[in-house]
């Protein structure tokens, strides 16, 4: 359980979270959803320790500043929205960095792997800087996978914290990062991702937890939070959230003023 | 490597397929490869030193007068184990001290044209010497007296370190390290510490201005046994540390929170990186005086042969820079024989056009 509580962040004198709860469970994808500036990557932020706040946040039922870098990182990857890199390292040497930070380090034979994971097969000589950004996305991702490689490690859920993991990827790719975190999640992970994509969240969340002007709207199943009534007043637009015909999964369109 | 982004290398497949074989994209062979010619490179270029100078003494006649068990005419003695041996020692420790201190530099601001010369540390140390010398004879002897023979190269290290922490964080913000910012930012100290050196010269008697000139002109040729034992131990333990940052500054490129998710205790590093800098840098320039360049061009020629994974640039950086300065040393004294030019005016030489190329290749990414 990844659980956070009463969590005020303030940037630059202005409040960014007023108070926020939030929990997620191993096992379970949990998407963090909200519209632009309702302070989901800040959340995300405050859970990773990057940015300064008030209140608790524990994994596991540990707070997560009594815990040691190293022992957070054999524990919990990290996807950051917008990866730089400053010298011209290979497609295989950033692998190796993810790798050396988690408890497989001695797995040469993984970075492969995990590159086979994110459809990159191939691309281990590659520089970084000569790759597209969908593919920048996914070797990072792949990276963060290494890092955490098992789901279950010493009997204790690992944990993926994704911040906007499919934004520079197309359908497709977008629905195979988010079969990547589901299987993770079905292995007996925890996966935490923000999204702003709201279909791709009612398809593959467990739980949504919706945020709106530093707070929390709404937590719980994806059917429960994606209304047309909650998402309308949470994003300021008409939302109609119908089925998809074949199935249970609820879709999300917007509606332009006056159809 | 030549391919389109539409599928997987060609060839890619071979590769996995054969256990054991080395994965493309993975350079630590070719980095070990080329660590091994540096050792030898350098070993070729500090034995070539010894038998180059103003004096006839030549290495092979008395390498054969000692194998013969006979006593070295006193005049040979002197000019190989007092004035060349050292100078070659002193050339290999700054050129190593200043490449390494550069090399760390670069990945702690995670920027290829930080350098201790361009962005200040090199003019704070200078500050910091001037100082000592000027000012040395007016502190109370218990503050003296245990430093001793190392109260320069001590002032010339806190103001090198003093300079780096103002940079650091005057160009970093919120983790992001802004060039332009930090190449200012560098001008600015540089200025000053320039300025403060000057009131000091001024303030000087003929005896400290003959000291200040000599130690101003960038140069090997004060090189003592005493001077190389005061810098070296100090530039020894720096190149000591270097190594265990490795990692941390390999993470580092990834960003700071890229590298604190990661395990690295980024703030801790990053003060351990300073402080060696400063003590490599500022070791460095107490002993020869400003000697530009090595700190940029020789990690740059090094992330182009090997990759910039600082397992390997580190070590690489502390052979290449000891060659490059031994060898540039050479040139400083053979080519206006008898007379001697300062090594500071030959890396510039050198070093300057190579600037300039870097800044031609990444104008693009500086926004030009």
């Amino acid at each position: 359980m990844l659980e956070a509580v009463g969590i005020e962040v303030t940037l630059a004198g202005t409040p960014v979270l007023k108070g926020v709860d939030f929990a997620a469970r191993a096992g379970e994808v949990t998407v963090i959803a909200g519209p632009n500036g309702s302070g989901k990557t800040t959340l995300l932020k405050a859970m990773t320790g990057e940015v300064a706040y008030a209140g608790s946040v524990t994994l596991e039922g540990a707070d997560v500043t009594s815990m040691k870098g190293w022992e957070l990182a054999m524990r919990r990857g990290v996807l950051p929205q917008a990866a730089q890199l400053s010298f011209p390292f290979t497609v295989l040497e950033i692998l190796r960095l993810g790798l050396q930070a988690g408890r497989m380090a001695r797995r040469a034979d993984l970075p492969v792997a995990a590159l086979e994971r994110v459809g990159l097969s191939g691309f281990e000589g590659r520089f970084y800087h000569d790759l597209s950004g969908g593919e920048r996305q996914r070797v990072q991702l792949a990276r963060v996978l290494l890092q955490v490689w098992e789901p279950v490690a010493d009997g204790r859920p690992s944990w993926l914290l994704l911040d906007e993991p499919v934004s520079a990827l197309d359908i497709g790719h977008q629905l195979e990062v988010m079969e990547i975190a589901c299987d993770y999640a079905r292995r007996g992970g925890g996966v935490v991702a923000v999204m702003h994509e709201l279909n791709l969240t009612a398809m593959y969340a467990d739980r949504v937890a919706l945020l709106h002007g530093g707070r929390m709207a709404m937590q719980g199943a994806p059917r429960e939070v994606l209304t047309d009534e909650m998402l309308s007043r949470v994003y300021g637009c008409r939302v109609r959230v119908n089925a998809v015909p074949e199935g249970p999964v609820p879709f999300v369109l917007p509606q332009a003023a006056g159809i | 490597m030549a391919t389109t982004d539409l599928g997987p290398t060609p060839g890619a497949g071979r590769v996995r397929s054969a256990p054991g074989a080395r994965l493309a994209g993975d350079r630590s062979a070719r980095a070990r490869l080329v660590l091994a010619g540096l050792a030898v490179l350098l070993c070729v270029v500090a034995v070539a030193s010894l038998t180059v100078g103003a004096t006839g003494t030549a290495l092979w006649p008395v390498l054969k007068t000692l194998a013969s068990g006979e006593a070295l005419a006193p005049r040979d003695r002197i000019v190989l184990l007092d004035i060349r041996l050292p100078r070659m020692a002193m050339g290999l420790l700054v050129g190593g001290a200043l490449a390494v201190a550069g090399a760390v530099m670069q990945g702690l601001f995670r920027n290829p044209l930080a350098d201790p010369g361009l962005v200040g540390v090199s003019a704070g140390a200078g500050l910091g010497a001037v100082g000592t010398i000027v000012l040395g004879g007016l502190l109370p002897a218990w503050i003296a007296a245990p430093f001793a023979g190392y109260l320069v190269p001590v002032a010339a290290f806190a103001g090198a370190w003093i300079t780096t922490l103002l940079l650091y964080r005057v160009s970093t913000h919120h983790g992001r390290t802004s060039v332009a910012v930090m190449l200012l930012a560098g001008i600015a100290l540089q200025a000053l510490a320039g300025a403060l050196s000057g009131i000091l010269v001024y303030l000087a008697n003929d005896a400290q201005l003959r000291d200040l000139t000599f130690w101003n002109l960038g140069s090997l040729a004060g090189a003592t046994w005493s001077k190389v034992l005061a810098a070296g131990p100090i530039i020894l333990l720096a190149l000591c540390v270097v190594p265990f940052l490795s990692r941390a500054l390999n993470a580092l490129a990834l960003g700071e929170a890229a590298a604190s998710h990661m395990g690295i205790p980024v703030q801790r590093m990053k003060n351990i990186s300073i402080l060696c800098v400063a003590a490599a840098a500022g070791a460095a320039v107490a002993v020869s005086g400003g000697i530009g360049f090595v700190g940029i061009v020789v990690p740059h020629l090094l992330r182009l042969a090997i990759g910039p994974d600082h397992r390997f640039l580190l070590p690489a950086s502390a052979l290449l820079g000891g060659a490059l300065l031994i060898a540039a040393d050479m040139i400083a004294r053979t080519v206006v024989a008898p007379a001697e030019l300062p090594i500071g005016i030959v890396t510039a030489v050198l070093g300057g056009p190579f600037f300039l190329w870097i800044l031609l290749r990444n104008r693009a990414a500086l926004g030009g």
